[in-house]
């Protein structure tokens, strides 16, 4: 099973990216793929994580460059903490500390502009980068559905 | 003799939303005042007026991360009264008191192992950098596992009941919207065996941490107080989801008892200080001095008669027996109560998920329209009351709100109090550790200060030493 999590806040305008893009993948119903989508990461998800066999973090990003990178990431050597979110990485620490085998983890960040706005909408550019993402995305399920090899791509 | 000083904590964490301390020492170096401050203005009772009447159970619950089920089932219970409905449907019933049992559980979970364990397991003055959840899941990857696993299984009740894990929309006014599909049922059934040892084996940790520790437990932060809470109409059993209001002094002799929560407004009053957004509630007939009273799990196990479910009850009774002035007036045997809370939900869980009722499709009730209406509840962290009023055109025109927190104001600015008192006076210099014992007392409250945020782990701590004028004389910073 293939899991997907679409994490952000849809009502703070491109942070929602994730879970839009989450939102597009749950409408297509694609086999073996399980979507997940929330506000923020937590602790918990990384029971999710640790019972799939892979797993794709759907994230909005400041400063990676324009439409979105998607790479292969591991486990945190160092866990790190905020106050308010957990990464990705340390999810998998998790993971792998209390719950034994992980598979492969990727992350997709996808570019977006305007986080200082309480809006449910996307800003253009975001929607233009969310538009390349998802067919990637949908592509790149479907190519590796059945040979997990590791990724790196910065598009 | 020295000038003047302020000592100022802010933010305080491991706690929910945001507040600060201030503790002024007089010139010979005596705590003189402490006081916690709510900095944030909340303003949803101002903001919430003019949605309309089945918008509320939605809106409302965004005031808190944590424990939105709450907000989402007091307010659907004030929205029953409102549509006319006094008698829910009893799938409706039902799929509410399970939605209110999973989230009391995973906010009780997530306070004892993620916010109170690093306190409790590496000690109040601990270097900070091993204070969170983090160094406990290395330190002990077992009771990491379970802690993760068991709040897992809260929030999965929750999105099961309420349709997601953080502000769902299963409550709607005389009813719910959904219920509880068979394999779903079955899904979450396959865990409860391992949810309820180990909320058994947490029970234990809990208690013999109180009881390994009981000197430190009887004199940390620890003073008599009257209690509050809902209890079951005519028996007065513990009852997290429906009931009377009680309240109690700190002998047990009762204030008023089963008295209808739509006249709460009678019996409690809110004072206002000017120094803090959060009011001070107080027992009208007791006046502002002495009618203060403390809400939460451990206010819980005093006003109830008895737990309606077997190994919640021996747990209480346990807790009951030991010395006074520790079951009666020490608020760090909150961990305790909080953990037979845990197992009181598990049992009525794994009940709830037993009963048929469950799959029927009778979910509203209608009735006669009104203009008024209250909802209480039993939050995880106490008692929660919400007030509406609605026009003619379904919209809110009031709104009144006092959460658990509001409640234990009193009780958590003189914890305060007594703790700067016991680490603070004659010291001349500050440490990080002698703070942290603030920050404990007031933790274990399990405050919900802004019913806004969700703190995993260190946020900034500043401290600033002031003197009369208020210039900083000292300062110490840590980090995120």
């Amino acid at each position: 099973m293939t899991l997907i999590i679409g994490y952000g806040n849809p009502g703070r305008g491109d942070d929602g990216l994730g879970p839009e893009l989450a939102r597009r993948l749950q409408a297509q119903a694609l086999p073996g793929v399980t979507v997940i989508s929330d506000f923020q990461l937590k602790v918990e998800h990384s029971v999710d994580v640790a019972g799939a066999d892979r797993t794709v973090f759907l994230d909005a990003a400041i400063d990676t460059p324009a439409p979105f990178e998607f790479h292969e990431i591991a486990a945190a050597a160092h866990i790190d903490i905020s106050s308010h979110r957990v990464s990705p990485e340390t999810v998998v620490a998790l993971a792998k500390q209390h719950f034994g085998t992980v598979g492969p983890v990727y992350v997709m960040a996808i570019r977006g502009v305007a986080f200082e706005v309480f809006s449910e909408d996307l800003s253009a550019e975001a929607a233009e980068n969310l538009s390349a993402a998802e067919p990637f995305l949908v592509d790149w399920l479907g190519r590796t559905a059945t040979s997990e090899r590791p990724l790196s791509q910065n598009l | 003799m020295s000038e003047p000083r302020i000592i100022e904590i802010s933010p305080i964490t491991r706690v929910e939303g945001h507040g600060k301390v201030t503790i002024h020492l007089d010139g010979d170096g005596h705590v003189d005042e402490a006081r916690l401050h709510i900095v944030e203005f909340r303003g949803f009772e101002r903001f919430i007026r003019g949605r309309l009447l089945w918008e509320v159970p939605v809106i409302v619950q965004r005031l808190c991360g944590i424990c939105p089920v709450s907000h989402h089932l007091a307010a659907a219970k004030a929205m029953d009264m409102i549509v006319g409905v006094d008698t829910l449907p009893s799938t409706a019933e039902k799929m509410r008191r399970l939605m209110h049992y999973g989230q009391v559980m995973q906010s009780h979970v997530l306070h004892f192992f993620h916010l109170a364990s690093p306190d409790l397991l590496f000690g109040f003055s601990a270097p900070a950098a091993r204070r969170n959840i983090f160094e406990v899941l290395k330190e002990n990857p077992e009771l990491g596992r379970r802690a993760i696993m068991m709040r897992k299984f809260g929030q999965d009740i929750i999105e099961a009941t309420a349709g997601k894990k953080i502000h769902g929309t299963g409550a709607i006014p005389g009813g719910i919207n959904r219920n509880l599909p068979i394999d779903v049922r079955d899904t979450l059934l396959a865990d409860i065996d391992d949810m309820a040892q180990w909320a058994q084996d947490a029970l234990a940790i809990a208690r013999d941490y109180t009881l390994d520790n009981i000197e430190q437990v009887r004199s940390f932060a620890a003073f008599p107080s009257s209690y509050l809470s809902i209890v079951r109409n005519g028996d007065g059993a513990m009852d997290l989801y429906h009931g009377n209001l009680r309240a109690q002094d700190a002998n047990g002799a009762k204030i008023f008892d089963q008295l209808g929560c739509s006249r709460y407004h009678e019996v409690l009053v809110e004072d206002v200080r000017s120094w803090s957004y959060m009011k001070f509630p107080y027992i009208r007939d007791i006046g502002p001095q002495r009618g203060w009273y403390r809400v939460g799990p451990l206010a819980r196990m005093h006003t109830a008669d008895f737990i309606g479910t077997p190994r919640a009850e021996a747990a209480r009774q346990e807790l009951m027996s030991i010395a006074d002035d520790v079951a009666h007036h020490a608020v760090l045997a909150n961990h305790w109560a909080r953990m037979i809370e845990v197992i009181h939900c598990v049992e009525k869980i794994e009940e709830l998920l037993l009963d048929p009722d469950l799959q029927s499709i009778d979910l509203v009730a209608k009735g006669e329209r009104r203009q008024e209406g209250i909802g209480v509840i039993e939050a995880p962290r106490g008692n929660l009351i919400h007030h509406y009023e609605v026009d003619e055109n379904d919209q809110v025109t009031y709104c009144n709100l006092i959460v658990a927190t509001t409640h234990n104001n009193e009780g958590l600015s003189r914890a305060v109090k007594d703790v700067a008192v016991q680490s603070l006076s004659d010291q001349s210099q500050i440490t990080e550790g002698m703070l942290n014992h603030i920050e404990v007392a007031i933790r274990a409250y399990d405050p919900c200060l802004s019913c806004a945020t969700h703190s995993l782990g260190q946020m900034p701590l500043k401290v600033e030493l002031l003197d009369a004028d208020g210039q900083v004389i000292a300062a110490k910073t840590k980090d995120a």
